[in-house]
């Protein structure tokens, strides 16, 4: 074996030459263009760029939700060619089930993978146990507060076993102190069950304090400006002098983008 | 349950009010009392229509079946027979057409022109036709009060279902979901607001059609009795029925409520 990847884990998600145009009727807008990533196992990426830099739309993507124009996607060794429980998705909308409680959301999934009723029992119990929710376990949705809604959508997506888990942007509609909460919440899950996460998002802090490796995405076309990896030991301080360095070289690589974002608005908005 | 008897005596002031005027003018013999009876000579009225005919004969009738025996008491439960047969004719033909014309693209295109077509017709003018298709009697009735009840449930169904929130079904298909299972499990729970508000115009559009229907094919029921007593002048049982209508429409409204806050115990626009 290659001497530089002995801790290099077994790529778990191969994207290759992906674009992605969305047409609409007098105009193309080229979202992704030409991205090539190879995800390891266990890695904790975050995609990271202003809104518009087509993160959601790759991660779409991965998710089998909306197919690359060109190019492909392999993941768990399959190439994705639709959605489907291997690649269990967190919404930033919770997208929970309204008319089922805590505990049918979190055994949705089990009972269309077609797993028996005791099994599921126990599986939902102890994802309940482990998100602290086994108190709320007969609430329905609406009954509970932002965080425990995405503590749910976690649990629902844990429940499926999925080696990997996607998350759009989840603790975006989160006051500061929820989100730190559930972001810890989510690294010790993370430690403990080994998955691969993508994390979409836009706050540079979030994507310091959580990721491995950061991809620093362009605006419109869409393409990896940025690929590092986060040599920041864990648990990790946002008030570390390590910390603020990386903030500031990725604050300036986002504002780059944003100000391109901008520009555009302007430019559009001169059109019309 | 417990009663506000603050807002039960504040609702009881105006209709007080208004029974008093009533009461002055007819006893002042302002009105000729056949064309308005006094609020008293009503109530008189209503309590004898109510009440038996004939004196219990312990050998052939149950003191219940007595006590049923009025006739107004038989006229109601005979309107609330056709109510209940019509609109589940009705609603049972429509929840099934809405849900495969909201669901299926090419349902929706064969069905839609015809659905338009027949939809503003109100079901009144289908009295002659019922008649020569049915004769006189329970049938034509029911078959009126079908068809009012059908088109709201119907356009509501396929409007429940064609709206059903897109995040729902990205997240369902995520978990794996087959066609069937995200039919039953979360298309159709999406849609019970929808089709519950469409059950409820169809329930109010079958009282209006029953009352109406008796009065032209039936010798019985609470639209019957009205029409009948105006034939013998007797303004005060005319009264005494419709008040009797308001009161079963009202029945039937806050039994739809709570069947409602029931279903739809989950629902956000529930809280208060």
């Amino acid at each position: 074996m290659n001497s530089t990847h002995i801790e290099m884990n077994p790529t778990h998600i191969e994207i290759v030459g992906v674009n992605k145009i969305f047409k609409t009727a007098d105009k193309e807008v080229v979202a992704l263009r030409d991205i090539n990533l190879e995800i390891p196992e266990g890695q904790f990426v975050c995609l990271l760029g202003p809104s518009g830099c087509g993160k959601s739309t790759l991660l779409n993507a991965v998710a089998g939700f909306s197919l690359p124009t060109s190019g492909h996607i392999i993941a768990n060794g399959q190439k994705v060619n639709a959605p489907g429980p291997d690649r269990g998705m967190v919404f930033q909308e919770y997208a929970l089930f309204p008319w089922m409680t805590v505990e049918q959301n979190i055994a949705f999934g089990l009972e269309i993978k077609g797993m028996g009723k005791a099994e599921i029992q126990d599986r939902v119990a102890s994802l309940l146990a482990m998100l602290g929710l086994s108190d709320f376990k007969a609430r329905f949705p609406k009954d509970l507060s932002g965080g425990m809604r995405q503590r749910v959508a976690i649990a629902r997506v844990l429940a499926l076993d999925s080696p990997i888990m996607l998350m759009d942007e989840p603790f975006g509609a989160l006051d500061a102190l929820t989100r730190r909460n559930l972001q810890d919440e989510l690294l010790r899950i993370w430690s403990e069950l080994k998955k691969t996460i993508i994390f979409v998002t836009h706050s540079i802090e979030e994507a310091i304090y959580l990721a491995d490796r950061i991809i620093v995405m362009t605006y419109r076309p869409g393409t990896v400006k940025k690929d590092l990896i986060v040599e920041l030991p864990r648990s990790r301080e946002t008030s570390d002098a390590g910390f603020n360095a990386l903030k500031r070289e990725l604050g300036q690589l986002v504002m780059e983008e944003q100000q391109r974002h901008h520009n555009d608005e302007l430019k559009m908005a001169a059109v019309d | 349950m417990k009663f506000k008897w603050r807002e039960i005596g504040a609702g009881l002031i105006v209709p007080v009010i208004l029974i008093a005027i009533w009461h002055v003018v007819t006893s002042m013999g302002w009105v000729n009392a056949q064309v308005l009876p006094s609020p008293l000579a009503v109530v008189k009225k209503w309590i004898e229509y109510a009440s038996p005919y004939e004196a219990r004969d312990a050998a052939t009738t149950s003191w219940l079946a007595w006590a049923f025996s009025g006739e107004l008491i038989r006229d109601t439960m005979g309107s609330m027979y056709r109510v209940v047969v019509g609109f589940l004719v009705g609603a049972g033909l429509a929840l099934p057409l809405g849900l495969a014309m909201g669901s299926s693209q090419r349902m929706y295109a064969w069905m839609n022109p015809l659905v338009q077509v027949l939809r503003p017709i109100p079901p009144i003018a289908y009295i002659p036709l019922s008649i020569l298709w049915f004769g006189l009697g329970n049938p034509p009735a029911i078959f009126l009060i079908a068809i009012g009840a059908f088109f709201p449930v119907l356009m509501n169904t396929i409007a429940g279902v064609r709206h059903v929130d897109g995040i729902y079904i990205r997240a369902a298909r995520n978990l794996g979901a087959s066609q069937t299972t995200m039919f039953v499990r979360v298309m159709l729970p999406a849609a019970v607001p929808y089709i519950l508000s469409g059950v409820r115009i169809g329930i109010g559009t079958a009282f209006i059609v029953v009352i109406v229907s008796e009065m032209i094919a039936v010798n019985n029921g609470l639209g019957f009795r009205i029409l009948e007593a105006r034939e013998y002048f007797w303004s005060d049982k005319i009264i005494a029925g419709m008040m009797s209508i308001g009161l079963l429409g009202l029945a039937i409204d806050l039994a739809m409520n709570k069947l409602n806050n029931y279903l739809l115990r989950w629902h956000r626009g529930l809280e208060n």
